[in-house]
């Protein structure tokens, strides 16, 4: 991206991203988790990220100088363009691979929707104000299963920890900041990405610490989703999410 | 349509509070206190609606049913804003809109208390949300996500029937 994009609208599209490939993700799920409860759990917690994407999108679009609308961002943009965090687009894996990265990204945007919600933009502080609702709750229950299954059998402690060794190295990339960030923070529209560190250490290590799980030490990182740089699992999502779309342009119904 | 003629801005209001939301027919948006303001700008009447939840895939509807129910008032040009601030919250669930739910079998919202919500990180202990059907107090909650955002779903130990608890958020 050139720099001369506004960095507000750089880091909707980064915000927005996030929610949308987590939607798209959790969308794979539906009707094939392991009880009708957590089918209807997932359901309702990709409902509420692909809301939270729109909300994004929608303003993305009210201050895009190219005149783009939510569709355009979500179904028009390829892999590159997309600026998620790589954990996001991670497979779902087995069901102990799709509740760590569920409580990795939920401690994440606990701490940065409150953040947000403080945000001098008014609009992006509403948007913050209503998601950190709902992201305490998917924090409770990804939280809350994670316990269960790393404190749980020794199958599901092994998937469990497995899990967190896999995902781990994804996670550093949730707090990557560049200029966009800097120059957003430093008028108060945005938190420093590295002040909302310590609070996701703080909550993932005490659920990771009741769960009997550790971190690896392993200290490699992969980072790049905020430029664009993704690993090998997005480009394959985004197809099944835009081809409808790419196939008839501008159909309604 | 001269505005002297046209149906007043209470009578408009009171139509568009009588809208029901899709996945709870007999509450109307009043009753769930989404309906925020109706106003008349120039020749355009604005109807101001709060979301409940951010995905809530409910928002479409209503807002194609009150442009209807408007337009069919006589309104010729009718335009709906979301307001996403302030945040909506089930306090504004009114009294009657509580009744209602309870008669659906839907156990209504516990009030939420100032602040935000404590994050439990899952070991949140279960309060014991009376059941809508007996009005037993050993109820479980099964799950976080009932059968839309809004709701979890709990099970009464007293009569043994599941039953759906409206999240207070």
């Amino acid at each position: 991206m050139g720099s001369d994009v506004d960095p507000l609208l750089t880091y909707l599209l980064r915000l927005a991203d996030d929610n949308l490939v987590l939607a798209q993700r959790l969308g794979e799920l539906i009707a094939g988790m392991p009880d009708l409860e957590e089918d209807i759990a997932v359901a309702n917690v990709a409902l509420d990220h692909l809301g939270q994407a729109r909300n994004l999108y929608a303003y993305a679009g009210q201050i895009d100088p190219a005149g783009r609308d939510e569709d355009d961002f979500a179904m028009g943009r390829s892999e590159r363009e997309f600026l998620n965090a790589v954990l996001v687009e991670q497979p779902n894996g087995d069901f102990a691979v799709t509740m760590v990265r569920q409580l990795f990204v939920d401690a994440y945007q606990v701490p940065l929707y409150e953040a947000l919600s403080e945000s001098t933009d008014e609009q992006l502080a509403a948007i913050a104000a209503k998601a950190v609702k709902e992201a305490r709750y998917h924090l409770d229950r990804s939280a809350g299963w994670v316990v269960t299954l790393g404190d749980g059998t020794g199958e599901s402690h092994h998937r469990a920890q497995a899990a967190v060794d896999e995902l781990w190295q994804f996670t550093a990339d949730l707090f990557t900041a560049d200029r966009v960030e800097d120059e957003l923070s430093s008028r108060g529209v945005v938190p420093d990405p590295a002040s909302l560190r310590p609070r996701f250490d703080g909550m993932v290590g005490e659920v990771l610490a009741a769960a009997n799980l550790t971190v690896p030490s392993d200290p490699y990182q992969r980072l790049g989703g905020r430029t664009g740089f993704h690993t090998a699992h997005l480009g394959h999502l985004l197809p099944e999410l835009q081809w409808l779309h790419r196939a008839h342009p501008g159909a309604e119904w | 349509m001269s505005v002297s003629s046209g149906p007043s801005l209470s009578e408009l209001r009171a139509l568009a509070g009588e809208v029901c939301d899709p996945e709870l027919p007999p509450l109307t948006l009043s009753d769930l206190g989404i309906l925020r303001s109706v106003e008349r700008r120039g020749d355009t009447v604005v109807v101001t609606v709060t979301p409940t939840y951010s995905g809530c895939p409910a928002v479409e509807y209503i807002e194609a049913e009150l442009e209807a129910v408007l337009t069919g008032a006589g309104c010729e040009d009718v335009r709906i804003e979301r307001a996403l601030s302030p945040t909506w919250t089930t306090e504004w669930i009114t009294a009657e809109g509580r009744r209602k739910l309870i008669e659906l079998g839907i156990a209504p919202p516990q009030p939420v208390t100032g602040g935000p919500v404590p994050v439990s990180l899952g070991r949140r202990p279960t309060a014991a949300v009376p059941c809508p059907r007996c009005g037993g107090t050993n109820t479980v909650e099964i799950s976080r996500f009932g059968s839309t955002a809004c709701k979890a779903l709990h099970r009464c130990d007293d009569c043994r029937e599941p039953f759906d608890h409206f999240k207070g958020i």
